[in-house]
């Protein structure tokens, strides 16, 4: 057969435009759904803010009233709230230091280094995440049944301790994952040159590698901060519940709607959903495509490895 | 000098067993082969970033089998330069003389005579994004220079290059060459590049090198193995041989010592 004349007729040119159209659309009626659905959410809680402050407050005045008499506001000046605020600002900040503190030399030793087992880690690594929530928090808490966890028991388990220890627990495994990723986009070649030009390996990471890690560092940090200020079930169980004490904003919604404050439980969680949205926009923002490589875990491309020509 | 001596290399799954070759002090090594041959392990080998299973290397007439990466003394360029991303120019080319601890005068005075060798003076204050490929190989080049080896690793350093760029940038390595008189090993696919620079040429095939073309004044003791033909490149000095090489060494004061070796 004569070179330009081809197997078969493709499908005429309408059909084929037409077919994509379908296939584009198709994708994005699907995924549009599950974005409709959170924004449904966000949504429905604001309105449900507006609607329920609206009805409290009357007259002219009624839309400045509904701002300063809205459950937020009433919220914000309650003690317990506050104290929940700001436990949860202070135990989301140590645990998310301490995460990244982990996973920086874990990361880089789960990227760069090959050794026995190193999967079977990897993967041992994913267990905080796939975990129930409430069998991690029923986890730490038998762990402090043993020494020498038990001599720090008293001190820990139903303590402020225990807030940070059982975000730290759930929050280090995605700081971990994230600067894996990251370790894994810096081309391990500049490494290797570093060493040939005199550096240890102590000094070719802090002067190669570590600056060229600060933007995966920054998403980790946010991350493991916002992953915290999420957790729920590993603090009810190992920290408790306490007001004034262990209380942090995921468990004042939670005693809210126990005493039947419904208002007060949404105002609390438009606190966490503004804090979230911060955290996720500065991620977004400082880590720019790195803050995205946070969940494809072994995946991710692995540049300059065993190469040979 | 580089020399392998019956060296073993194995890397996973892949294996290069009884590898021996001889590049004489001051040569320019050109190692050819198909890709996947381990050309590139070889490289890797003598830089250090690779052990050995058995088997000696030698860099001059020291070996240096087990000896760390930071103390062989060898300059590596690697494919894409592998720049410092968050380093100016200025820094890389000073990067290994400031970890050995060198006075700052004295680093400022090696990056001035890097940026007139290489041509990159305009360069020195900008970082690697933006350079173009010729130019972040300069930069590679110089960085790998810097401390003054005994000898240059290249490993397919002008592969990305275009024609014109790759043509001036063989120009430049063959006068590096002349002035610095550095050992080299230069992986490549090029036989265009082979034919500038190679003095010994040689192959990897089946896990073995072969010398296709012996160094000026040596005598082959193989014979070759491919049906390649490629001329050989005289341009350079015959008696490359026999130059000396200058070794910049710091010293505990943090000046540089210049030594005269064979």
């Amino acid at each position: 057969m004569a070179v330009g004349h081809e197997y078969g007729a493709p499908r005429k040119p309408l059909a084929m435009a037409l077919s994509d159209r379908v296939f584009l659309a198709s994708m994005g009626v699907i995924g549009g759904v599950y974005v409709l659905l959170i924004a449904g959410m966000l949504a429905a809680d604001v309105l449900y803010m507006v609607r329920q402050s609206l009805a409290a407050s009357s007259g002219s005045q009624a839309w400045t009233a509904a701002v300063t008499e809205s459950p937020i506001v009433d919220a914000l000046r309650d003690p317990k709230i506050r104290y929940s605020i700001r436990l949860s600002l202070i135990s989301c900040t140590l645990s998310a230091i301490l995460s990244v503190f982990v996973a920086v030399p874990l990361g880089y030793l789960m990227s760069r280094v090959r050794f026995p087992g190193r999967r079977l880690l990897d993967a041992f690594l994913d267990i905080p995440i796939v975990l129930p929530p409430l069998v991690v928090g029923l986890s730490l808490l038998i762990l402090f049944q043993f020494a020498p966890f038990s001599w720090l028991a008293p001190h820990v388990v139903y303590q402020v301790p225990a807030v940070v220890l059982a975000q730290f627990s759930v929050a280090c495994a995605f700081a971990v994952r994230t600067m894996k990723a990251t370790f894994d986009q810096i081309d391990p070649r500049c490494e290797q040159v570093a060493r040939t030009l005199g550096c240890s390996r102590f000094q070719a990471f802090s002067y190669v590698v570590f600056p060229e890690a600060d933007r995966g560092m920054v998403t980790a940090l946010t991350l493991a901060w916002a992953r915290s200020l999420g957790e729920f079930g590993p603090l009810l169980i190992f920290a408790g519940s306490t007001r004034m004490k262990t209380e942090v904003l995921s468990t004042s919604v939670f005693l809210e709607m126990n005493v039947g404050n419904l208002e007060a439980a949404v105002a609390v969680s438009l606190i966490m959903v503004a804090g979230a949205i911060i955290v996720l926009i500065l991620t977004r923002a400082v880590g720019g495509e790195e803050s995205s490589s946070l969940f494809r875990g072994g995946n991710v491309r692995e540049r300059g490895g065993a190469r040979r020509s | 000098m580089i020399r392998l001596d019956h060296v073993t290399i194995t890397a996973g799954e892949f294996a290069l067993r009884d590898v021996s070759l001889t590049i004489p002090s001051g040569g320019y090594g050109v190692l050819m082969g198909k890709t996947g041959s381990g050309k590139t392990t070889i490289l890797e080998t003598i830089l250090g970033l690779r052990p050995v299973t058995s088997g000696r290397i030698l860099l001059g007439d020291q070996d240096v089998t087990d000896r760390n990466p930071a103390l062989r003394g060898v300059g590596y360029v690697p494919q894409d330069g592998a720049l410092f991303s968050r380093m100016r120019v200025r820094q890389q080319l000073g990067f290994a003389l400031s970890i050995r601890g060198v006075d700052k005068g004295l680093i400022s005075q090696r990056v001035g005579e890097l940026t007139e060798m290489l041509g990159i003076g305009h360069l020195l204050d900008r970082v690697p994004t933006g350079l173009s490929g010729g130019e972040r190989q300069r930069v590679a080049l110089g960085r790998a220079l810097s401390f003054m080896p005994r000898v240059l690793c290249l490993d397919e350093p002008l592969s990305a290059l275009d024609g014109e760029t790759r043509g001036q940038m063989c120009e430049l390595l063959a006068e590096v060459r002349v002035r610095t008189g550095v050992t080299t090993l230069h992986v490549t696919h090029s036989l265009d590049e082979a034919a500038q620079l190679a003095d010994p040429l040689l192959r990897l095939v089946d896990g073995r090198v072969a010398v296709e073309h012996a160094a000026s004044g040596d005598k082959v003791s193989e014979p070759p193995v491919s049906d390649a033909k490629v001329p050989r490149e005289k341009a350079a000095s015959d008696d490359h041989a026999e130059r000396s090489t200058a070794v910049v060494r710091p010293t505990k004061t943090g000046r540089l010592d210049i030594q005269s070796s064979p």
